[in-house]
């Protein structure tokens, strides 16, 4: 047992993500992690090809600042919080190995199959790692928002739209880890 | 003064999303199998403290600092771009195994593979920026 190294457990960390969003809303501001790659698009030009980029990118700063905090906050907590691995349930970890010769969980945060560098010259990860966040960034914009601006912030507003929002979320997760994994990664 | 504020912040949700081992791929993928309460016990228990804090700051209608209004318009109306918005986003949630606050702590957790994850994201809002008015909303 070590405090310092241990993960958090869920009661630990759920409420300390509420203060987060308690703390942004104090100071004005709400809680969501996904404008800010509306705000980098604008930043880069992005207006020029679509009005949805037309906005005034420097109001949006202060979104970019948390997300700086964010990378700092990752260094921090691997280089001197944590032990870099992730234990999961044994028959999920068991399955893991069997099915998808995935054999990491327990010994890494992150899968190496799909997450070292080298891998990348791997023409399916790297298709992979693409298809996967073109499709978190699209689907968080069309949903105007993602896991902290609906399931967490929208959710508790009480707001119908993040509720059917966060559906979707879980019916796209269970549809591609129970039907397009077998068909991707076997 | 106060982006010292957002900076500090970020660093905090930064620590929170990799302790709590949220950040990681397994624990989404063990969400998705349901093995593991831990997800479900981070979200629900952020949610039941948020929506009683919501509902204590519309009570008493608590202002945010220099008196000014909490930042809680509600959402517009609509069904079409929650739903599919949100299976496309979710597909991509499972995919990567991670979401946006996530991706950004494990670049700086030194995970550098998560850097075509996020350029990645960047292409998909990009191009939902040019296609947008020809989508269902």
């Amino acid at each position: 047992m070590n405090l310092l190294y241990d993960p958090w457990p869920w009661y630990v960390a759920g409420p300390l993500i509420a203060l987060t969003m308690f703390i942004l809303l104090f100071v004005g501001k709400k809680f969501g992690m996904s404008s800010n790659l509306s705000t980098v698009c604008s930043i880069g030009g992005a207006g020029k090809y679509s009005d949805f980029f037309k906005f005034d990118w420097k109001a949006d700063r202060w979104n970019l600042v948390v997300v700086l905090g964010a990378v700092i906050g990752g260094f921090i907590a691997s280089k001197y919080m944590s032990y870099n691995t992730v234990k999961i349930n044994p028959d999920i970890a068991q399955q893991l190995s069997t099915d998808y010769g995935i054999e990491s969980a327990g010994q890494a945060y992150l899968p190496p199959e799909l997450f070292a560098s080298q891998q990348l010259t791997d023409p399916f990860v790297l298709a992979v790692l693409i298809i996967g966040g073109f499709l978190v960034g699209f689907g968080a914009r069309y949903a105007g928002g993602c896991t902290s601006g609906h399931a967490i912030s929208g959710l508790s507003n009480l707001q119908l739209p993040s509720l059917i929002a966060v559906i979707g979320f879980f019916i796209g997760g269970l549809v591609m880890i129970h039907l397009l994994f077998p068909l991707i990664f076997s | 003064m106060k982006y010292l504020s957002y900076l500090t912040i970020g660093i905090f949700f930064g620590i929170i999303m990799y302790k709590s081992e949220a950040a990681s791929w397994f624990r989404i993928y063990e969400m998705f199998q349901f093995g593991s309460f831990h997800m479900y016990g981070i979200i629900g228990s952020a949610l039941v403290l948020g929506v009683i804090g919501i509902q204590l700051i519309k009570k008493f209608n608590i202002k945010a600092i220099g008196g000014t209004e909490m930042n809680l318009q509600p959402k517009e109306k609509g069904v079409t771009n929650y739903l599919i918005g949100g299976i496309i986003f979710g597909l991509g949630w499972a995919l990567a195994g991670a979401c946006p606050g996530p991706m950004y702590v494990l670049a700086g957790a030194g995970y550098y593979a998560i850097l075509v994850v996020i350029g990645g994201a960047l292409l998909g809002t990009f191009v939902y920026g040019l296609v947008k008015n020809k989508l269902p909303h």
